[in-house]
């Protein structure tokens, strides 16, 4: 082989292990996920595979589905704000300690992620179940009368998920936070600026991105969550990632399922690539 | 009255001294800067003056009053960083006239002036473009004009050139100058390059090790180096071993230079390689050997090793003969080429 003819091969060569990984353990089962979602389900004659909307039309048409839908994009959304309100500030703090304070605390806000997730969430259900140590200290201290309900609520979830996927956002926002000039805000305060104006005009704007693509990973896994909306919301308050599990494994319409899993996977999609190219098309002026 | 008065200023670290006892008194339009080499105090100095590192001791006056109590976005100063720290999401018209719009000047006005100073540091045509399309001498200019645009009574320049080529840096020099000129800003520049502080400055300020070394014009400071420290650090020089007589002159062998208030005994003078030359035949010298000769066009390049101790010559070329490696020559110095320097001081 020549030289010229071994360096335009050379490449494919070497991804060639990992895309043979990623097209038979993501690809093929996606693919297969999709052509599930048009084949048709009878109680009796269990999946037939021919071409069928039916799946679609159930979904679209039945309020049920509809409601679990909008509920995943409540809680989705929910999750996601409170990630940035909380997370921008926590990043911004994080960002300007002291390395050593800064290792111990990264250490902390990353606690979460290296813990189980069924660990995690069995640990929120005790906080906050209606006798839970989260109740008992608000009654405790006279603020409530009657336990406030979290178990089994979109409260609940909403809590869980904003502690687990809080990381992920502080992560994205400081990686953009460490970009910054760290003369910038001295240059801002020279010119007659205010804490807050800076905070508002000089560093906002430049962490945008960062809180973008934090959101966008956010709200993604919120939006796709099982292990706590299956542990803390219960069986009856269902979300689009609980639902699919049922149809495949309690009513075993797998086509049905599938379908669930579709929509949102495209509805994630569809985010994702939509928030992509705002912050290109936004951003690429200002950011290399 | 001076414009600018540093009284006694000082700064630690925990138990290290960043500035010790810094005493100076800057006059209104004047042009200073404060040169050293790296961890000598001069950044510290220029940002305990913008207010973004506290004070520990002394006091810094503007226009006779206090800047102690006064947080850094009240003093009004105009600073450009040594990245420049341009706000990346604005455009260079919006970086400009940032500051005005933080004095709530109104929109006529603010667009006014922010042309004016972009048309002064020659960035007429580039409001809209964004920093990070612009060249590093580009975004330069727009860090002076975002500077000057609040018209500063102080204009703090923190190696504002560091980051350019050399080619660039020599022009941005000269227009810095003629700028600063025009305009008449009280400027103080943090630098370490002793060419940019001589090309630039009414007044030098050398500092090494937190404290100031010498403080007085560019070719004063060159010409009479109070120390040995100041002697190396601003350009080439030769430290020699000679012997004061007691009655104002000093002495290496044969030769003897005046030189003012020169002790008895054995000192340490300096003498510029320009400014050292080889004896006239018949007249007096100390004897030294040359050990190299390199020609550099314009002039050569001479070392050798002389009974004071190792010197360095600068010869221009000018058609006479210039002696070989190897060979035996007398070396003279003038009076007025000889500089004393102060005993004990560093390196």
């Amino acid at each position: 082989m020549s030289p010229d003819a071994s360096a335009r091969t050379t490449p494919y060569w070497l991804t060639g292990p990992a895309l043979a990984v990623f097209l038979a353990l993501v690809i093929i089962p996606l693919g297969m996920t999709v052509l599930l979602a048009f084949y048709d389900w009878g109680q009796y004659k269990g999946i037939v595979a021919e071409f069928t909307l039916k799946n679609f039309r159930e979904i679209f048409s039945d309020g049920y589905f509809l409601e679990v839908f909008l509920r995943t994009l409540r809680i989705s959304v929910l999750v996601t704000l409170f990630a940035i309100l909380i997370g921008v500030p926590e990043a911004y703090i994080l960002n300007r300690m002291s390395p050593a304070w800064r290792g111990l605390c990264l250490l902390a806000i990353l606690g979460p992620l290296l813990v189980s997730v069924v660990a995690r969430t069995l640990g929120w259900a005790l906080l906050l179940g209606s006798n839970g140590l989260v109740n008992r200290g608000l009654m405790a201290l006279g603020l409530i009368g009657q336990p406030l309900e979290f178990m089994f609520t979109e409260t609940g979830v909403v809590i869980a998920l904003v502690h687990v996927l809080i990381p992920l956002m502080i992560l994205a926002v400081w990686a953009s936070l460490q970009r910054l000039d760290p003369q910038i805000e001295n240059a801002a305060l020279s010119l007659g600026a205010s804490r807050l104006t800076i905070w508002r005009r000089v560093i906002l704007p430049q962490i945008v991105p960062g809180i973008l693509s934090g959101g966008v990973i956010v709200f993604a896994l919120a939006a796709s969550a099982f292990a706590s909306p299956a542990i803390i919301g219960g069986r009856r308050l269902k979300v689009a990632a609980t639902l699919a599990y049922d149809e495949f494994l309690n009513t075993l319409n797998w086509p049905l399922g599938a379908a669930v899993a579709v929509l949102l996977l495209a509805a994630l999609m569809i985010l994702t690539i939509g928030t992509n190219r705002l912050v290109e098309r936004r951003y690429s002026q200002v950011f290399e | 009255m001076s414009h600018l008065v540093l009284e006694g200023l000082g700064k630690s670290y925990g138990t290290a001294v960043a500035v010790e006892g810094l005493d100076l008194s800057v006059a209104r339009g004047e042009f200073i800067s404060l040169l050293g080499p790296s961890g000598c105090g001069k950044t510290t100095t220029l940002q305990m003056i913008a207010g973004f590192v506290p004070v520990d001791r002394g006091r810094i006056l503007l226009d006779g009053g206090d800047l102690g109590g006064v947080a850094p976005n009240k003093r009004g100063l105009g600073i450009v960083f040594q990245s420049y720290a341009l706000f990346p999401h604005m455009t260079v018209a919006q970086n400009i006239a940032f500051g005005l719009e933080m004095r709530g000047i109104e929109k006529a006005e603010r667009e006014k002036r922010t042309l004016e100073a972009m048309a002064l540091v020659g960035l007429k045509g580039f409001e809209e473009r964004y920093p990070r399309r612009m060249s590093g001498g580009q975004q330069q200019r727009v860090a002076l004009a975002r500077a000057l645009v609040i018209r500063p009574s102080l204009l703090l320049l923190d190696e504002p050139l560091s980051n350019l080529d050399a080619k660039l840096r020599e022009e941005m020099q000269g227009e810095l100058r003629q700028i600063q000129r025009s305009i008449g800003t009280t400027t103080i520049l943090v630098t370490h390059d002793q060419h940019e502080a001589m090309a630039l400055s009414d007044r030098i300020v050398v500092m090494n090790k937190a404290r100031v070394e010498q403080i007085g014009a560019p070719d004063a400071v060159y010409g009479a180096p109070d120390t040995a420290f100041v002697a190396n650090f601003l350009g080439k020089t030769n430290v020699l071993t000679a012997t004061g007589d007691g009655s104002g002159h000093v002495a290496i062998e044969a030769l003897s230079v005046p030189l003012a208030g020169v002790p008895s005994g054995a000192t340490r003078i300096a003498v510029r390689p320009e400014r050292l030359g080889f004896a006239a035949e018949g007249a007096p010298g100390f004897s030294a050997r040359i050990t190299s000769r390199v020609f550099q066009g314009a002039h050569w390049l001479l070392t050798a090793e002389s009974v004071a101790g190792p010197v360095t010559l600068i010869r221009h070329n000018n058609g006479t003969p210039v002696p070989e490696e190897g060979e035996s020559v007398k070396l003279s110095f003038g009076p007025g080429d000889a500089a004393l320097l102060a005993e004990g001081a560093g390196s």
